[in-house]
């Protein structure tokens, strides 16, 4: 069987839902989810992944704690100021949960690199904060043919969506292409409400644990947004087959990982002018 | 259990709610379709709820007998199709 007392009692809430059950629960700590940012979205997620048995979490941030992500990153606490993220991250973790195998990878993705982390995983959540990572982690995504949880808070705003390969549009068949520098703000410069991390983290955990129990309806071919003020979620339904992606389509253009660093491509367009 | 042949048992006794589904539920995960399984429990809580979610489930209670010490047994056939 596998599973000891203190497991049957930890996951009891779990092994007693009739679409999980046992084999959901076995389901849940064999499988192996990759976070991107261990910030506002990846804290909640990495969490409630830990809390509900995912056996193998990997996390990736190159940050180190600051004083000013603790208004949402709750996996951090205030004695961690100045630690890798990482590092407080998996702390967090292992105490939340001893069955959880955290890896730890204190780096930020390049397209060098992705490949890599995400190879052994069998699910990513997007847990990013800029343009040029989600679509690298996309793009990335679509080439490996791993699913992913996409999604994006700023202000009172979120959304998020769910690629699984072959079964609905990637992030590029919707936004094309990174929108041009300082176009949009970012959550360090326009701010963004502490709670949106966890409603909009959660929900991409629920994603993952729905994925790898198999059960329900994903946010494939729709995006989900939410406005705090206006307390409106909005499920919008999206093209099931996109053609002419450039990443996924039927003739793809992109067949190699972008980096798209906004700030030296202006330099370099500034030194060319 | 008189008249029944069970391929298990599980005595849930020592446990309480949810822990005494859960048990009957890993039990149930180990046999095949139509095999038996008998489960002892305390009376209370644990025989109002346990037939019921084990008919939740989609398996069949065939009876639930009582053992004339505070326990009963519940005969339950194993019915797969439901997950």
């Amino acid at each position: 069987m596998g599973f000891s007392n203190e497991q049957l009692e930890r996951y009891s809430r779990h092994i007693i839902l009739k679409e999980i059950g046992v084999k959901g629960q076995k389901k849940l700590l064999d499988a192996r989810v990759l976070i991107i940012g261990a910030g506002g979205l990846g804290a909640p997620a990495a969490m409630y992944l830990a809390a509900a048995g995912v056996g193998t979490i990997g996390i990736v941030d190159g940050d180190v704690v600051e004083l000013s992500n603790l208004q949402r990153q709750i996996i951090h606490t205030t004695a961690d100021v100045g630690k890798a993220k990482v590092q407080s991250a998996k702390e967090t973790i292992e105490t939340m949960n001893p069955d959880i195998t955290v890896h730890t990878y204190q780096t930020y993705v390049h397209s060098q690199n992705i490949l890599e982390l995400i190879k052994d995983y069998d699910f990513i959540i997007d847990g990013t904060d800029n343009f040029p990572a989600k679509f690298l982690i996309n793009d990335a995504c679509v080439m490996a043919k791993k699913p992913f949880s996409h999604a994006g808070i700023l202000q009172f705003q979120g959304q998020l969506m769910t690629y699984v390969p072959g079964e609905g549009p990637c992030y590029r068949c919707i936004f094309r292409d990174p929108p041009p520098e300082n176009a949009v703000p970012s959550c360090k410069e326009a701010g963004v409400i502490g709670v949106m991390g966890g409603v909009i983290g959660s929900l991409q955990a629920m994603e993952a644990v729905k994925y790898i129990v198999g059960v329900g309806e994903l946010l494939t071919g729709c995006m989900l947004t939410y406005d705090a003020l206006k307390m409106k979620f909005r499920k919008v339904e999206l093209p099931e087959h996109v053609p002419d992606c450039p990443v996924c389509g039927e003739h793809p253009t992109i067949t190699q990982l972008i980096d798209y660093e906004q700030k030296s491509c202006r330099i370099l367009s500034e030194g060319k002018n | 259990m008189g008249e029944y042949v069970t391929d298990a048992v599980v005595d849930i006794t020592d446990v309480v709610c949810p822990i005494t589904f859960v048990k009957v539920k890993v039990a149930l995960e180990e046999l095949k379709s139509g095999q038996i399984l008998a489960v002892r429990m305390k009376d209370g809580e644990p025989v109002q709820n346990v037939p019921r979610s084990v008919k939740d489930e989609g398996h069949k209670v065939l009876k639930l007998l009582s053992n004339e010490d505070g326990t009963y047994t519940l005969i339950v056939k194993k019915e797969e199709g439901e997950h």
